[in-house]
């Protein structure tokens, strides 16, 4: 019964605005010509990707059809006034996606608009069986009316229509469903991207993931480098300073000879401290050696902050993509305890559909977001190396839910 | 006393060997992977075993499992391991059985032989010997904390001893108390941790498991 309604709704609303917008579309594009058209086309393009957008929304509730959006986003620097309304409509001309909005609109009107009204009249059709049986028939007594493929012109032929029509409510009942998927699948024919459009996007996104790789792993090595040279480093040459002196010493003076070597076994034990937090930041030895989980646990017991962790993980993710989760749950747990303040987090990771699937949630204050500069864009960088997103929910008042998912397979 | 040694850097392993027959032990065995340390930890019934975390082949914390199977099979076998990281979360496990004999320590503690072997034979004994640093970390998330399991400063800092695992002689004289005011605190400890009174040692592990668990 529902998809009936929905094919209804389909076939009046769905047709009425694609030929409304059709046609606007094309007058527009044409008074480009003139002038007009320049400043009329963004908006009644934006009517049709939204038009098209319900559609890919009504698609994926009502029949569990996924259609991509294909558009080109805009770049982020377009211009104000006239200037930037030509480039606007330079933009979405140029963009196939809106050359597919127009076709599908026609399709739409035709061969989808059929495919709605087969899947809502199929079950509404017979409620006028049931009329004509009840007595409408009387009507038509010296000129039959056809319902269907029988004549009604008597209570016999009315109750042979009634038949009829509860034979076609039945094939109504079980073909509604895949009929209004037919409509839905054969909108995503030209709704969405093409191969080469998701291929296109597929690269931009790639470099531009690729890029933001290189430049953090180029960071960290200056990083890394400008630690060990300030550091162990430093600390290794006074060490030998100091050994070399007290050699000297030895026999002269050897009370300050022991003095000198009480700090070189100091500076020994410091740069080892240091070269051991540098290892931390690098690959933390729990992580090498326990898996994620384990690596995550052994961060909370460091917290200044009640941390609950839950794991569900059933192997081990290869080893970078293990690297990559956990610096993102440690940016995630320092941002909690550095904003949040908050007196408990829960961290929860667990992997299915091929989804590894951490969340981290703190009882803060919220207000967090993802923008430049914060550690959140950090993480959201750091995932996307690997394909992989973060979500944010933190409305003010709390809690922060910050939940990210990295394709991966575990073994 | 007979010592089992598990460590893979070739210079450490043998740098401790000859720390060890210095002050009198005897070398039943100075292995480097995690298969050769099960296998001696079974046949030579050593007295006690210093274990490195991570050991070939796996490279992962092969001789950390390797020991507590070894003391799963031998409820009690004294195990000091070592380890470039200490980790609280290892600590737990190490502890979990509540049997004592049991070491937990940085590599770096080596560089004080005195204190290094003493905390050997500690574990030989069956006490523990838990590094500085895996109670530190705790501490200093007590602090900003409310004050957990109503410890007073006082007691916490015999709390971190204990969970070193000295003595109350070795306690006395480090906060320069007496050994009865060492003896009253830790018995305070032990209540407010919820440990039933017995004059076990073992008292001692199960006050450091609850302290860690805590956490």
């Amino acid at each position: 019964m529902l998809a009936a309604g929905r094919g209804l709704v389909l076939s009046v609303y769905g047709l009425a605005v694609s030929i409304i917008m059709f046609v606007l579309a094309v007058l527009s594009i044409t008074f480009i010509l003139l002038g007009i058209g320049v400043f009329t086309t963004p908006v009644v393009l934006e009517g049709v990707r939204r038009h098209a957008n319900q559609r890919r929304l009504w698609a994926a509730d009502w029949s569990g059809v996924r259609i991509p959006v294909p558009y080109r986003p805009f770049p982020p620097d377009l211009r104000k006034g006239v200037t930037g309304q030509v480039e606007r409509t330079t933009l979405l001309l140029k963009d196939p996606a809106t050359w597919r909005d127009l076709q599908w609109l026609l399709v739409d009107m035709t061969a989808g608009t059929v495919l709605a009204v087969v899947a809502a009249g199929l079950m509404i059709y017979p409620i006028e069986s049931v009329v004509l049986a009840a007595g409408l028939w009387r009507a038509f007594q010296d000129d039959p009316y056809w319902y269907g493929f029988v004549p009604v012109s008597s209570q016999l032929t009315g109750l042979v229509a009634l038949a009829l029509g509860i034979a076609l409510f039945h094939l109504g009942l079980r073909a509604a469903e895949p009929v209004l998927r037919a409509h839905f699948l054969l909108a995503r024919t030209l709704l969405a991207p093409t191969p080469e459009q998701t291929l296109a996007r597929r690269v931009d996104r790639l470099t531009e993931t690729r890029h933001e790789a290189v430049d953090t792993a180029a960071s960290e090595l200056r990083r890394i480098e400008r630690d060990l040279h300030d550091g162990a480093q430093a600390r290794l040459v006074a060490m030998g300073m100091n050994l070399g002196t007290i050699e000297s010493l030895i026999e002269k003076d050897p009370a300050q000879a022991k003095k000198l070597l009480a700090t070189a076994r100091e500076s020994s034990a410091e740069a080892l401290t240091e070269l051991r937090d540098l290892v931390r930041g690098i690959h933390p030895p729990v992580l090498a050696e326990r898996g994620l989980g384990d690596a995550v646990k052994a961060l909370a017991l460091r917290l200044p902050v009640a941390t609950e962790v839950t794991v569900e993980l059933p192997g081990r993710a290869e080893a970078s993509v293990e690297s990559a989760a956990y610096f993102a749950v440690s940016e995630a747990l320092t941002n909690a305890v550095k904003h949040a303040d908050g007196d408990r987090i829960w961290v929860d990771l667990h992997h299915g559909e091929g989804m590894l699937r951490i969340s981290v949630t703190d009882n803060g204050g919220g207000g967090a977001r993802i923008g430049s500069g914060s550690g959140l864009s950090g993480i959201e960088r750091r995932l996307g190396t690997f394909d992989g997103v973060l979500a944010v929910s933190s409305p003010a008042g709390g809690p922060t839910m910050v939940t990210m998912e990295l394709p991966c397979a575990l073994s | 006393m007979r010592v089992v040694l598990a460590e893979d850097l070739f210079l450490l392993r043998d740098g401790l060997v000859r720390m060890l027959e210095a002050y009198g032990f005897e070398i039943a065995a100075a292995v480097e992977t995690g298969p050769e340390l099960s296998k001696a930890l079974a046949e030579l019934e050593p007295d006690v075993a210093l274990v490195d975390v991570r050991l070939p082949p796996s490279h992962t914390d092969e001789g950390l499992q390797c020991a507590l199977a070894a003391r799963r099979a031998r409820p009690g076998l004294p195990v000091l391991v070592l380890s470039q990281h200490v980790e609280q979360l290892y600590a737990r496990e190490l502890l979990a059985d509540g049997n004592g004999g049991i070491g937990y320590l940085l590599k770096d503690r080596v560089f004080d032989a005195d204190q290094f072997i003493g905390a050997v034979r500690r574990v030989a004994a069956g006490g523990t010997a838990m590094d500085p640093q895996v109670i530190s970390h705790l501490l200093s998330r007590r602090s900003q904390d409310k004050p957990m399991g109503g410890l007073t400063p006082r007691e916490r800092e015999v709390m971190e001893l204990v969970a070193q695992g000295r003595s109350n002689t070795a306690i006395a004289a480090q906060l320069v108390i007496t050994e009865r005011a060492i003896a009253k605190h830790t018995s305070n400890i032990f209540g407010k941790l919820g440990l039933p009174p017995s004059d076990d040692d073992n008292r001692r592990v199960l006050a450091v498991l609850a302290y860690l668990d805590r956490g």
